[in-house]
């Protein structure tokens, strides 16, 4: 994608939204916006639906968990494609772990349905207005967010390990 | 060149041969294992190894797979079995009738193996009972066959009525199988 078309996507957001957008970066050349979860309906619909943008393919939807960054522990992460002028850019929205809610995309796009189920499945991401909301990947019977960094990512029912021998 | 079983211990003389049924039902069981393969990731690839030309389970009367737990007496588990998939496995078990053998092969199916993580089961022996565990990651095809003649050598030696036994029954009720 060209300087042109990140500048283009940049100006349509800022006329649009102006001080509510956060920080921008382009790491390897990814445009990337971040934007209050407040909005994200908003700048969703009005990205899809802009003449020149028309970003219409919802590529992949995920979280993060920074554990580190009290108040804005969960990022949810958008990435957009438009099929019609090939431009691509990244949304970012930060959420408390104490109340992490977000308005659903299955409205505007129906990928996101089972991508909400899994950042709901592994992060526990509240996904309100989701039509079914349930774990996707994990057993139903699990009862923490296995990717949030404060779980241990080994087994805790195994017990043939010895500490001695993994340096602990 | 084809081999047969050998004779069990038995009083011989001419034109009779006497044995318990224990052994004559134990040799042709064991020589005529029906496997049920639960293959689900590399291990399974080598069990396609074993199963194939140059290791031929077949010589171990092994040759017909039974794809239905139901007509199956030895159950292989071969791969990693996920938590989610435990459920399936404990229900395929089940549904095999007695007398049944389990064999697992490779280290995710005996402990876990590499995946000590949330989604794996860490030994299928937390819900089914195991009889022989084949060690290795994969196990070569020589180590699975040494597996299932291990399993052959229980099959051979075992009694009529261990499954009837109060021992037997509550190792099944400590896997809430009945
Ligand atoms: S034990 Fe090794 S080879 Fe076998 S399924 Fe596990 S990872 Fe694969």
């Amino acid at each position: 994608m060209t300087n042109n078309q990140h500048q283009q996507v940049l100006d349509a957001l800022q006329q649009r939204f102006g001080a509510d957008l956060g920080s921008v970066s382009e790491p390897y050349g990814l445009l990337t916006v971040e934007i209050p979860a407040t909005r994200i309906l908003d700048v969703l619909d009005f990205l899809k639906n802009h003449e020149q943008l028309r970003l219409d393919f919802l590529t992949d939807l995920c979280a993060v968990h920074y554990p580190e960054d009290p108040g804005r522990e969960i990022a949810v992460v958008y990435h957009l494609h438009s099929m019609v002028h090939n431009i691509r850019l990244r949304l970012k929205a930060f959420l408390p772990i104490s109340n992490p809610e977000i308005a659903s995309a299955t409205k505007l796009y129906s990928a996101a349905n089972w991508m909400e189920r899994e950042t709901y499945d592994f992060y526990g991401v509240l996904f309100t207005n989701h039509p079914d909301l349930r774990r996707i990947l994990n057993m139903d019977s699990m009862d923490y967010f296995p990717l949030r960094k404060e779980y241990a990512l080994e087994d805790e029912t195994r017990n043939d390990k010895d500490d001695r021998f993994f340096g602990r | 060149m084809v081999k047969i079983g050998e004779k069990p211990e038995g009083v011989e003389g001419q034109g009779f041969f006497a044995t318990s049924l224990d052994k004559v039902i134990g040799l042709a069981r064991a020589n005529s294992l029906w496997p049920l393969p639960f293959a689900t990731s590399c291990c399974g690839i080598e069990f396609m190894a074993t199963m194939g030309s140059n290791y031929d389970l077949a010589r171990f009367g092994s040759e017909r797979l039974s794809f239905s737990p139901r007509q199956a007496d030895l159950l292989m588990v071969m791969g990693t079995i996920a938590k989610k998939m435990g459920p399936v496995l404990k229900q395929v078990y089940d549904q095999m009738a007695e007398p049944k053998w389990v064999l697992s092969v490779g280290a995710c199916a005996s402990s876990g193996g590499i995946f000590d993580t949330y989604s794996v089961l860490q030994g299928i022996d937390r819900i089914i009972p195991v009889d022989v565990y084949v060690p290795g990651c994969p196990p070569r095809p020589e180590q699975i066959i040494e597996g299932v003649m291990k399993i052959q050598e229980l099959v051979k030696n075992e009694s009529l009525r261990r499954r009837h036994s109060e021992e037997y029954k509550r190792m099944l009720e400590s896997y809430n199988l009945t």
